[in-house]
């Protein structure tokens, strides 16, 4: 994985150097509030419901055990146990105290960790596939270029005040595990007919209030003209992004409002103007940062060995988390295993500062010493020999890791709600843990199969409802929580908006409702193998409206 | 108008912080001084800002709050969520108990 | 208002013009685009150096053609999180070559002078009495960059493949004798 040479350790040192001084002159009252709050944004402080939240980045999800043990530090000192880890791969605090923050950043300077640009309006953490480097179906690792567009992106002079937030993420793989279609740029790595890998740019896709699928505007850009592309999409969206209205400045509404044929000319024609300035890309930086990424001493082993089968046969709740959370790898002998960050009843995306400890120990010991982190909100351990599961599985059932649900119902995504969040309407962890235990069964779990449930509470979607195959939106009717089901979204390769289904229901009836709408899947499924979206594709949202409100029609519709 | 009071966070630790009728910064919300009539919340909120650029407080409001038989309570779900001081779910914050190391200010 | 240019407060030596008010009898004038569109022949003719004030939502691709005859660009920050004349300074060094001042007015922090910089623009408009140590001290907190701006500071990755200080900016096309910098 990346090592800071002396550029970026002194770079990192600098940062924090600036923002204690932001800091200083903060308190002392030389600068406003108004004046601090993008400077505090930037390296990702905000002010939230009951306190600060410091959102710290974790690259492209990458990050060795020492970088968690540090993570564990910092919640144990300066926080309060725990951390949790959101759906850009990043990891958030809290209760962090502003006048602490500057101690806490010198803390992740020592372990090549910040939190530069994880807020405000500029480019955000870029985010990868969680199995980068060691998925079956990998094109190219898309990190080496992650990594790449981070350093670009980092205190770009020009785009540190733009519209709004900037995302990007990049896929390297056939399956796209980086949802690249729902980001403001999208990067999607693939082979041309000559053979060349380079990049196929989507822009303009997003969740938030106006969700919408991204666009691709360009099928193929060369390697070595990939920043320079980047950087005439970010020039022409600075100087076109709506400034007068905060909820229609990101670059999807300017991609809609100027149409993506004309998008895509302008950008176009900024680009030949500086393609091949000192922004193009020599090969030998690539491969320079390619070396990062080179995959760990692999030994040579067997795949899927008699002892290993023997070990699942011997224990069904050894074999169901093998099925669930361990994925196959490009080593032979080796495994992918997801650990879920979604116990039951849990807050979906938590680990205390133990369970950050154990994970960090677990790597060391089982792989390689890295992890990732998914936008899923859970963790990966990337290199794991086979051989080595069942012990791998006992450590993590000790610690309440390994929950047997990775891709199904309980496997929630959920954004913090209103048990945080300064601009949520209703809570988020409390449905999400209802759910949890209603669905908790582990042979029921399997029977359902494949189903994501997101959950957010406000309109901007941080738990990315929109995407998922059940989505729930936490609203404020008359100063009551409800909730608002849609249905049918995806955020992979077949990327769709889930559509409303109904009325919003009560705290008390959204679990029911989803109690519903799964037994209407299995009502209607053709077999085991027809995953919930196929059912809801084939069949239409009609049989749920039915199963959820019957004949009453007569019920006033929800405020939306 | 309802009974109202001021909120605001402090600006070192970022903790919630009520206004009382001494014009000091409480985190408690039954220390909180009600406020019955609009006077009463325009001065409020004139201590407020004068607070603000002493760098006491941050990101100063009014919130509206219910005087009932057993007491004071906040009429919204967030300014409820928010008086409690934490998130409505038990946490798993392992073995942590307090801040290694912690100052007085403790919480 | 003075101006913070070149490491120092120096007065403002130039007049903005209203569109609709007679020329000073000498001196520098600012005027806006459509003056300068409107005026443009006499302008151009006269013997006084000419500055355009750009608005933010004015493309400096419109002064194309002007930009031999311009001595001063004006920009503005109408707030301090309005970005675009980051962009607006860029093309003007990069695409147009400019090389005459860049000023910068407007709602402008010292934390943003550093980008302001390497963005090209080399004058700020302050308010009177303004101390500019802070802003001084802000171009000093950094000694690496990551990507090729419209200064002439080196990038990392430059520094990394053995590049030595370059003139000229991000937009010069990378020939031979500045790929030979690299060293491969």
């Amino acid at each position: 994985m990346y090592r800071y040479d002396e550029f970026d350790a002194t770079f990192v040192r600098e940062r924090v150097k600036q923002f204690t001084g932001q800091v200083e002159r903060r308190l002392a009252g030389e600068i406003t509030e108004e004046q601090f709050r993008p400077l505090r944004l930037q390296n990702g402080v905000y002010l939230q419901l009951h306190a600060y939240m410091l959102r710290i980045a974790i690259p492209y999800g990458t990050l060795s055990s020492k970088q968690m043990r540090k993570l564990g530090f910092i919640a144990r000192r300066y926080d309060r146990g725990f951390g949790h880890f959101t759906t850009r791969q990043n990891i958030q605090f809290n209760w962090p105290q502003l006048d602490e923050v500057p101690a806490i950043l010198e803390h992740l300077a020592e372990v090549e960790m910040h939190a530069i640009q994880t807020s405000g309006n500029c480019i955000r953490n870029t985010t990868a596939d969680q199995h980068s480097g060691v998925a079956v179906d990998e094109i190219e690792d898309p990190r080496v270029y992650a990594e790449i567009i981070r350093q670009w992106s980092t205190l770009h002079p020009e785009f540190a005040f733009l519209p709004r937030k900037f995302k990007i993420a990049v896929t390297g793989a056939a399956h796209d595990r980086a949802a690249v279609r729902v980001h403001d740029i999208g990067l999607r790595m693939l082979k041309n007919d000559a053979g060349e890998i380079g990049f196929e740019v989507w822009v303009g896709g997003g969740l938030g209030r106006t969700p919408i699928i991204g666009t691709a505007i360009k099928p193929f850009v060369e390697k070595q003209h990939l920043l320079s592309y980047l950087e005439a999409v970010l020039r022409v969206y600075n100087q076109l992004g709506r400034r007068d209205n905060l909820y229609k400045a990101r670059i999807k509404i300017l991609v809609n409002a100027t149409g993506a044929a004309e998008f895509a000319r302008l950008v176009e024609e900024e680009w030949l103007s500086i393609k091949d300035s000192a922004l193009t890309l020599p090969l030998e930086e690539i491969e320079r940062i390619r070396q990062y990424f080179a995959l760990p001493d692999y030994e040579s082993l067997p795949d899927w060995t008699p002892e290993f089968e023997a070990s699942r046969r011997a224990n069904p709740e050894f074999a169901r988390w093998v099925q669930s959370n361990v994925k196959p790898h490009r080593q032979a002998g080796y495994a992918i295993v997801d650990i879920s960050l979604k116990p039951e009843g849990g807050a979906p995306g938590d680990a205390s500062a133990d369970q950050m400890d154990i994970v960090a120990d677990l790597a060391d010991d089982y792989s390689f010493g890295e992890i990732r982190v998914s936008h899923h909100q859970n963790l990966v351990l990337p290199h794991v020999r086979q051989q080595d599961l069942f012990a791998l599985w006992q450590r993590l059932s000790g610690a309440k890791l390994a929950t047997a649900n990775i891709g199904f119902i309980t496997d929630i995504i959920a954004c913090p709600g209103l048990d945080y969040c300064n601009l949520a309407n209703a809570r988020a962890i409390p449905v999400a843990q209802r759910i949890s235990r209603a669905f908790s069964d582990p042979t029921r779990l399997a029977e359902i199969g494949e189903l994501r449930v997101n959950i957010s509470g406000c309109i901007n979607a941080c738990g990315h409802h929109h995407v998922g195959n059940i989505g729930i939106l936490g609203v404020d009717k008359h100063g009551e929580e409800f909730y608002q089901v849609t249905l049918g979204g995806s955020s992979r390769d077949d990327a769709s908006i889930g559509k409303i289904v109904g009325p919003a229901f009560s705290t008390e009836d959204i679990a029911g409702a989803v109690e519903t709408v799964v037994n209407t899947y299995l009502g209607a499924r053709t077999s085991q193998s027809e995953r919930f979206i196929d059912t809801y594709r084939r069949i239409g949202i009609d049989p749920f409206k039915e199963a959820l409100y019957g004949n009453s029609q007569a019920r006033r519709p929800a405020a939306e | 108008m309802s009974t109202q009071m001021v909120t605001a966070n402090r600006l070192t630790d970022g903790m919630v912080v009520y206004l009382t009728s001494q014009g000091d910064w409480a985190t408690q919300f039954s220390a909180g001084a009600v406020l019955a009539d609009e006077t009463a919340a325009e001065a409020a909120m004139a201590d407020a800002a004068k607070a603000a650029k002493q760098q006491m407080i941050v990101g100063q409001y009014l919130i509206d709050v219910l005087v009932e038989g057993d007491g004071v309570k906040p009429t919204s779900t967030r300014e409820r969520i928010r008086a409690d001081r934490g998130p409505t779910i038990t946490v798993d914050a392992g073995s942590w108990t307090g801040r290694i190391g912690a100052g007085p200010n403790g919480e | 208002m003075a101006i913070l240019k070149h490491g120092a407060l120096q007065p403002n030596e130039w007049q903005e013009v209203s569109d609709d008010a007679a020329l000073p009898e000498t001196g520098s004038v600012i005027v806006s685009l459509e003056r300068w569109r409107r005026d443009e022949a006499s302008l151009r003719t006269s013997n006084r150096a000419i500055g355009v004030r750009l608005q933010n939502t004015q493309s400096p691709l419109a002064l194309t053609n002007d930009i031999d005859r311009l001595s001063l660009v004006v920009l503005d920050f109408p707030k301090f999180s309005d970005g675009r004349a980051f962009s607006q300074a860029r093309l003007l060094r990069d695409r147009l070559g400019f090389t005459g001042e860049i000023r910068a007015t407007g709602n402008v922090l010292r934390d943003q002078y550093l980008f302001m910089t390497r963005c090209g623009i080399d004058a700020v408009e302050l308010p009177d009495g303004t101390p500019i140590e802070g802003f001084l001290k802000a171009l000093g907190e950094f000694s690496v960059w990551y990507q090729p701006a419209a200064d002439a500071r080196v990038p990392a990755m430059a520094l990394r493949h053995g590049g030595k200080p370059q003139t000229g900016s991000a937009s010069t096309v990378v020939n031979d004798s500045v790929a030979a910098m690299w060293a491969y």
